[in-house]
């Protein structure tokens, strides 16, 4: 099956309509060709990057291609060559791409050690795992603050709550299998947690949007492990939900880029990765971008910054994979 | 002139270079022994943390309800950061069956240095047998890294090692170029301290000298000792045999003189007063070389007293008057009343006579030798007659032992006069010079 997958993903491209992405885009309108971005962020996110990258510099074009992180994995894995930029959130996913040689070195990008790998590999957003709710939902009652205040809340009212909690589906979304395996790493309360939301009929979904979306028109109340930028962009539905930064810790995710190892065109993927980082390390105002910024220095106390080291590959081993998700499904479905 | 010694090599030369190329070969070896035990410690570091990456994979290795799980820690490739994100690879086999990780991660005997994909890895591998109820089973585990962090560490322990072995280098050159230079500064002091003695000196050498120079020194003093031995024997005998020819002279000529009183015929008169001539002449000369030889044995053993130059002069000039009154010369000495000199009395007493008796020599009669006696800058005094003056020619060469010059036929001289004056005035720090004085005559500038 896994061969048969790897064998379609690496025909389609060639068709060049094919691939069902949940985004495409082309900016700007150059004769030369496209700088061709695969990205599990929504275009939404990242157009303002793109606008201001062509902005200086015409004649050029940029293609942007949206799936989910573990689709992304395998697209890319099959054609490297057709991509010249990788961008997602699933850090681990990234990384192994990177220790499996998918990823170029590139000379000339300065970036803190904590948040590159091998020159190769970049951070370019620190986003932490929230919990979003429906205010609705909370009303008159007292918000929780941590998972512990969470688990009592459900407790306290398991008919309110019953079927209306959400997260995501760890075997399909790539983030959701990070910030699972990052929580259960850090603290058990998240095997209470899941178990708790296991009993009480959760939702499962693929990416944050749906969630989001979801909370805000009323048919979940919770949301578990939903991106905060996300959340937070959604202006249109600021006085529906409320994102809730859990206090007793946060596991906080960092987005990060590389440019492919096949890549046709090293130089405009090189200063497209370098205009990025000078884009989100700046510390002045936003610009219209609605990508957090990458910010190691406001790490408050007990948030985790999931470090781009080897061990992000430990549960991408197949055998921890295996049990971490035997593990999940026996908490969460039941 | 002596003849030049045969030169084979420098002594400071191939000192200084093996000093500087042992200096040379040491840093190099340092630098060789050095890095490969950095090398080999480093590279022990990275294998001892690859094994204990395999060790804890293998740990977490269980067969639980007959089904194998490895759920093992995040630690395992935690443990294996670097600071140079160095990329890891794994692979965990049942019964040689891939369960997980890198299939093309070649499996190694312990630690060694394997391939993936053309990137060069350290291998670590390790097996363990699981039993389970019904079952046993062999897990093996081989845990992989690449080697930059490794790299980084050996370049900098490389480039400090340089830097040692170079300063190690440079310390030891200029050490060894000093070592030299105090070991050859001794050679050059004893060099120095013989040949800045004068002409005489024959002493041995007493200044201390290092022990390896002994035998040189001891050699060179017993050397010396045998040269003065002969030297002075050859004095003493060239002395005896002017003595012993003087007496049997003085006879010869007396017997000589009573015969021409006797002898008419003018023939055998003419050949006796040649004879009596040629008598004189050789008692003459042995009584120079008399002389001659008390000189040098009294230059080398300067008496020095205080003496009033002024006053030796009169005295000689009033003991030679009589003789210059015979060829009717006047001796004139100007100067002033005295001049306190420190010198050996008999040696200038010498020399100053043998200067006037030249000059009453070579004066034709009726003239005048002025003798004048000066101060400045040094006490000198200058003999001047109205004579025919020195061969130009020749003037440079007339104060060598036995040298008459050309115009001094028929007159009786032995040629030690000048040589005799030349050595006192040596031996008292000073010199003789000749000249012709523009209005005729000699000029003999005695300094001291």
């Amino acid at each position: 099956m896994r061969y048969f997958f790897a064998l379609v993903f690496c025909v389609l491209p060639l068709t060049g309509w094919a691939q069902d992405w949940e985004d495409r885009q082309v900016f700007g309108n150059g004769a030369a060709p496209a700088l061709r971005i695969i990205s599990s962020t929504d275009t939404s996110f990242f157009a303002p990057v793109i606008e201001s990258y062509l902005a200086q510099r015409t004649g050029q074009t940029v293609e942007y291609l949206v799936t989910s992180t573990s689709q992304l994995d395998r697209i890319f894995r099959a054609d490297p060559g057709a991509f010249d930029l990788v961008i997602s959130s699933a850090m681990d996913l990234q990384f192994k791409l990177a220790n499996d040689g998918f990823s170029r070195t590139l000379d000339g990008v300065t970036h803190p050690d904590w948040a590159q790998w091998r020159q190769s590999l970049f951070a370019f957003t620190t986003e932490p795992a929230t919990i979003v709710i429906n205010r609705e939902a909370f009303a008159n009652r007292r918000l929780p603050e941590t998972r512990q205040d969470l688990i009592e809340a459900l407790r306290a009212d398991p008919e309110r709550f019953a079927g209306r909690l959400g997260t995501y589906d760890v075997r399909q979304s790539g983030l959701g299998f990070l910030f699972a395996t990052q929580d259960a790493r850090t603290s058990e309360t998240y095997w209470r947690l899941m178990e708790v939301m296991g009993a009480m009929g959760t939702k499962l979904f693929c990416c944050s949007a749906g969630m989001i979306d979801d909370v805000a028109s009323g048919e979940i109340a919770v949301a578990y492990n939903v991106l905060g930028s996300y959340a937070s962009a959604r202006r249109d539905i600021s006085d529906k939900i409320k994102v809730i930064l859990p206090a007793d810790f946060q596991t906080t995710m960092m987005r990060t880029a590389f440019v492919s190892r096949d890549t046709k065109q090293p130089v405009a993927a090189t200063s497209f990765v370098q205009h990025l980082i000078a884009l989100q390390a700046s510390t002045t105002a936003n610009d219209g971008i609605a990508l957090p910024h990458l910010d190691h220095a406001n790490a408050t106390e007990g948030q985790v910054t999931i470090a781009l080291e080897p061990a992000l590959m430990t549960y991408l081993d197949a055998l921890k994979k295996q049990t971490f998700l035997k593990e999940w499904v026996n908490a969460v479905i039941q | 002139m002596a003849e030049a010694p045969h030169v084979s090599g420098s002594l400071r030369n191939r000192l200084t270079a093996i000093l500087i190329g042992g200096a040379a070969v040491l840093a190099i070896l340092l630098y060789v022994v050095v890095r490969n035990y950095a090398a080999q410690i480093a590279q022990q570091g990275q294998d001892n943390i690859l094994n204990a990456s395999v060790t804890s994979i293998l740990d977490a290795a269980v067969i639980r309800d007959g089904q194998l799980e490895i759920d093992f820690p995040y630690s395992s490739f935690s443990m294996l950061n670097t600071g140079s994100d160095d990329r890891v690879f794994y692979a965990i086999y049942q019964d040689d069956v891939i369960l997980s990780g890198y299939a093309n991660l070649p499996r190694s005997q312990g630690s060694e240095t394997g391939q993936i994909d053309g990137t060069k890895v350290r291998i670590a591998s390790a097996t363990r047998v699981l039993i389970g109820a019904n079952q046993r089973t062999r897990i093996s585990v081989s845990v992989a890294q690449t080697q930059d962090a490794l790299s980084l560490t050996l370049r900098t322990i490389s480039k400090q090692v340089a830097g040692f072995g170079a300063g190690f280098f440079a310390l030891t050159t200029l050490l060894s170029f000093w070592a030299t230079s105090t070991t050859i500064g001794q050679l050059k002091r004893l060099t120095t301290s013989v040949t800045r003695r004068g002409p005489q000196d024959l002493s041995p050498v007493v200044k201390p000298v290092p022990t390896e120079m002994v035998p040189l020194v001891s050699s060179l003093n017993n050397l010396m000792l045998r040269l003065d031995h002969s030297l002075s024997q050859s004095e003493d005998f060239i002395a005896e045999a002017a003595h012993r020819v003087r007496t049997p002279l003085a006879t010869v000529r007396s017997h000589a003189e009573t015969t021409l009183q006797r002898v008419g015929k003018e023939e055998n008169r003419k050949s006796l007063r040649a004879m009596i001539r040629a008598i004189d002449e050789s008692s003459r000369a042995a009584g120079q070389l008399l002389d001659h030889a008390m000189i040098t044995f009294r230059a080398d053993h300067l008496d020095r007293q205080n003496i009033d130059l002024v006053e030796l002069v009169q005295d000689l000039v009033l003991r030679l008057t009589p003789i210059a009154e015979m060829k009717d010369v006047e001796l004139r000495v100007s100067g002033p009343d005295s001049i306190q000199i420190s010198g050996d009395p008999i040696l200038l007493q010498n020399a100053v006579r043998n200067l006037i008796d030249n000059a009453l020599k070579y004066s034709p009669s009726e003239s005048v030798i002025s003798i004048e006696i000066t101060d400045m800058p040094a006490p000198q005094l200058e003999i001047r007659d109205q004579g025919p003056g020195f061969p130009h020619s020749e003037i440079n060469t007339l104060t060598g032992r036995f040298t008459r010059g050309t115009n001094a036929t028929g007159i009786i001289g032995s040629g030690l006069g000048l040589t005799i004056a030349q050595d006192v005035a040596n031996a008292h720090g000073g010199e003789i010079t000749l000249a012709n004085h523009p209005k005729g005559g000699a000029c003999v500038t005695f300094s001291l």
